[in-house]
């Protein structure tokens, strides 16, 4: 009965959802493909429940046309283009066709530019990978090694402070950070640019002579001009930085208490009354295990990096999906928003996934 | 310094130490008694955190007093327009911004709003999660189980996101300051509710297995008195500490909300975020003082709130308290953090989706216990990490 009930709701959203793991044969007997099983159709729910929410939430304001041309159109105009789109059938109509819409992968048309919601994502998608990985990298650089000196030499000036740090990074809201940088570096020192992902000259010659991935650095490579390639990381850094230092201030937390935590266990203890030294205890004892939590948690600042990336990127115009779903919303455009958090909504859902079955099959203790 | 609180002996009577002498009645007050009982750092950081916070509400109670200008005055005594982006001045301390408004008035009375939008959120998202959680836990069953999926998914979303959506859909018709503070803390409202909700249902079941309960079960008495007599009073213990924690994120998230264009309109009330927003273009002309001001004040008030919380959580957590001077309240207060990989251990939001729905009576070590549970099974013997390292 228990396995049930998490189906039970995911079968409007997704139809095709349990006939999955039932290929993969009866997990009755193992409990970690038990668990595996459970934990995916969980997923189900979870993205129904977001996409549920933004839709009441976005259709309560009224239908998108009305909110992003009113005014724009004479009401009759207005009238035609919202039959057409079907605004005017029953609300619970359109929400299961946007349910089958979105089971069939599409996300609907944007109403200010035209385009179709999966295309938006496809092309801003990237730039927004490429930005959270450089923030994720600079993130673990920073948060790893400090957050393991930290713990190293627990309440030390040196720890005190890197704790300070720490909290600084959480209470530093990530645009205000980008903003200082930006006025040191690019315009105090000059060395680094302003915004956006590449310069015009290198944007023109990567769209002629190199790939077209979209992200910009394979792309840069790939014309196998240096220039390019040091403009696109140059425009990296700033971007790169902000987001990183904020989400490696976390880390660095993590860590620190992880590696405090192990270290006071009871086989580094004795490993200690054996007369291991501290250097060695660290990092032959205590430090691995210290790893495993971490490992989750910082699958689970998927959110939280893409909160920063929408802020980040709109304080470098860095042409993401964040950048592109603010336009969005400032052009009060429901649909392209609609389709972009659903989107989100289901990356959020997909990595939490991932996360637990990495978890599990790290540390036995998860499951059950 | 000089108090009997010695630290306890082996195997504690529970109610032992404090009673002997009670201590002044201003000592036991919340955090003064936190206060004496801190030591080293973490005093440090908790006065630090305290100043930064009285220089917060001062600066929030007497804005009218303390700021020069009016938030959305643009002109003078004598009608003469401020002017707009004037450098730093003896008129203007902190200069004017792009939009010609003075820059330390609205620093000063950008902290009444926030600590408005900050009182009225968390006090809608405390009500509102206080109650589902109640219910949701005390009642169990179906509801219970799909309450607990929606809340996880709710949360697990990025809160920035989601007080986005809420502030399209309330900011309708904002005609007065308080429309605007009010549709940007009932935006930060839905963001919370999920936390208290989870907090509240998770030491709701554990209260409610316990047998006084029964008892009162046993003798007939209404659900209803139940709930808010005997229920509700033993499951708020660690609201205060997660209030603290959160109204530095409450912060944060307004700030952010502003910055991104839904904040409040500068007729209407003073919003950091939104001057930020709006000095974004200033920074390429090196004009600093539009952005560098709305911001500290961002980063001090958060700081500030982060430490009292920070410093607040670990002296309840006996593995985390300095032990000079551990007086008995290890225990009385959960583990917890809203600074996000705080204290937080293995697959705490992961796990605890699938505790829900599986099995009703394991709930008691559901969502937030789960973090707390953890290193505490790894950490063995609760403080005793002082006395080992050194």
């Amino acid at each position: 009965m228990t396995s049930t009930t998490p189906a039970a709701p995911a079968a409007p959203s997704a139809p095709a959802a349990p006939e999955a793991p039932q290929r993969r044969g009866r997990p009755a007997g193992s409990p970690l493909l038990r668990y595996l099983l459970v934990r995916f159709l969980l997923i189900f729910p979870t993205i129904l429940i977001l996409v549920s929410v933004v839709f009441v939430m976005l259709r309560l304001t009224g239908d998108p046309i009305t909110a992003a041309l009113g005014g724009r159109l004479t009401p009759d105009q207005l009238q035609e283009r919202i039959h057409e789109a079907g605004y005017d059938r029953p609300i619970v109509v359109q929400y299961l066709d946007y349910l089958g819409s979105i089971v069939r992968g599409d996300f609907g048309t944007t109403i200010s530019d035209n385009r179709p919601v999966t295309q938006v994502l496809l092309t801003y998608g990237t730039a927004t990978l490429e930005l959270v990985v450089y923030g994720m990298l600079v993130a673990l650089l920073i948060g790893i090694p400090l957050g393991r000196i930290a713990a190293s030499r627990r309440d030390s000036g040196g720890d005190a402070t890197l704790r300070v740090a720490s909290i600084l990074a959480y209470a530093t809201p990530v645009f205000f950070l980008g903003m200082l940088l930006k006025l040191v570096f690019s315009v105090w020192l000059g060395v680094l640019p302003v915004s956006g992902r590449a310069s015009t000259i290198s944007t023109l010659k990567m769209s002629r002579e190199g790939s077209s991935t979209g992200i910009y650095l394979i792309d840069a490579i790939s014309t196998g001009d240096g220039a390019v390639i040091s403009d696109v990381l140059q425009h990296a850094i700033l971007p790169a930085v902000t987001l990183g230092l904020i989400t490696g201030g976390i880390f660095l937390r993590l860590v620190r208490t992880n590696v405090m935590g192990t270290l006071a266990t009871g086989y580094v203890e004795a490993a200690r009354s054996r007369g291991v030294g501290e250097r060695r205890l660290l990092r032959k004892h205590a430090w691995r295990p210290a790893l495993i939590p971490i490992i989750t948690v910082i699958g689970l600042q998927t959110a939280l990096l893409l909160s920063g990336a929408v802020l980040t990127e709109t304080t470098f115009e860095w042409k993401g999906l964040g950048f592109q779903l603010v336009q969005y919303l400032l052009a009060r455009d429901y649909v392209a928003v609609q389709g972009m958090v659903a989107l989100i909504a289901v990356i959020v859902a997909l990595t939490n996934f991932v996360v637990d079955v990495i978890a599990a099959l790290i540390d036995p203790r998860i499951r059950y | 310094m000089a108090t009997a609180l010695t630290p306890e002996p082996t195997a504690p009577a529970p109610v032992a130490v404090a009673v002997p002498e009670r201590a002044a009645w201003w000592r036991r007050l919340p955090v003064v008694h936190q206060l004496r009982q801190s030591v080293g750092v973490q005093r440090t950081m908790l006065v630090l955190g305290l100043v930064l916070m009285a220089v917060f509400l001062l600066s929030a109670i007497f804005a009218p007093l303390l700021a020069p200008y009016g938030f959305s005055q643009l002109r003078d005594a004598s009608g003469e327009a401020f002017g707009a982006q004037q450098p730093p001045s003896a008129e203007h301390l902190l200069g004017t911004t792009v939009g010609g408004y003075d820059v330390l008035s609205r620093v000063i009375w950008g902290s009444r709003t926030a600590l408005m939008v900050v009182v009225i959120g968390l006090l809608l998202s405390v009500f509102l999660g206080i109650a589902f959680g109640l219910v949701s836990g005390y009642f169990g069953g179906w509801l219970d189980r799909v309450a607990v999926v929606v809340a996880d998914a709710v949360y697990s979303f990025p809160s920035l996101l989601l007080a986005i959506l809420a502030a399209i859909v309330i900011s309708g018709g904002q005609a007065s300051v308080w429309g605007g503070i009010m549709a940007t803390a009932v935006s930060i409202t839905v963001v919370f509710i999920p936390q208290y909700f989870r907090v509240v249902r998770a030491e709701v079941i554990r209260v409610k297995a316990e047998a006084f309960v029964e008892s009162a079960r046993v003798i007939g008495t209404p659900h209803r008195r139940i709930m808010t007599r005997h229920v509700l009073r033993n499951s708020t213990r660690t609201l205060p500490l997660i209030v603290t924690l959160n109204s530095s994120e409450a912060i944060l998230t307004l700030a952010g909300l502003g910055f991104l264009g839904f904040g409040i309109e500068p007729t209407k009330g003073a919003d950091w975020g939104y001057d930020l927003n709006k000095a974004l273009s200033d920074i390429a002309a090196g004009i600093w003082w539009t952005s560098v001001w709305p911001g500290v004040a961002i980063v001090l008030t958060v700081l500030g709130i982060t430490l009292v919380g920070e410093s607040l959580n670990d002296l309840a957590d006996p593995r985390l308290r300095r032990r000079r001077r551990a007086a008995r309240l290890a225990g009385t207060v959960g583990s917890t953090t809203a600074v996000p990989g705080g204290v937080l251990a293995a697959g705490a939001q992961g796990a605890d989706g699938i505790d829900g729905l599986e099995a009703s009576e394991q709930d008691a070590l559901d969502p937030l216990e789960d973090p707390v549970a953890e290193p505490r099974g790894v950490a063995g013997t609760g403080g005793d990490e002082g006395g080992s390292r050194s």
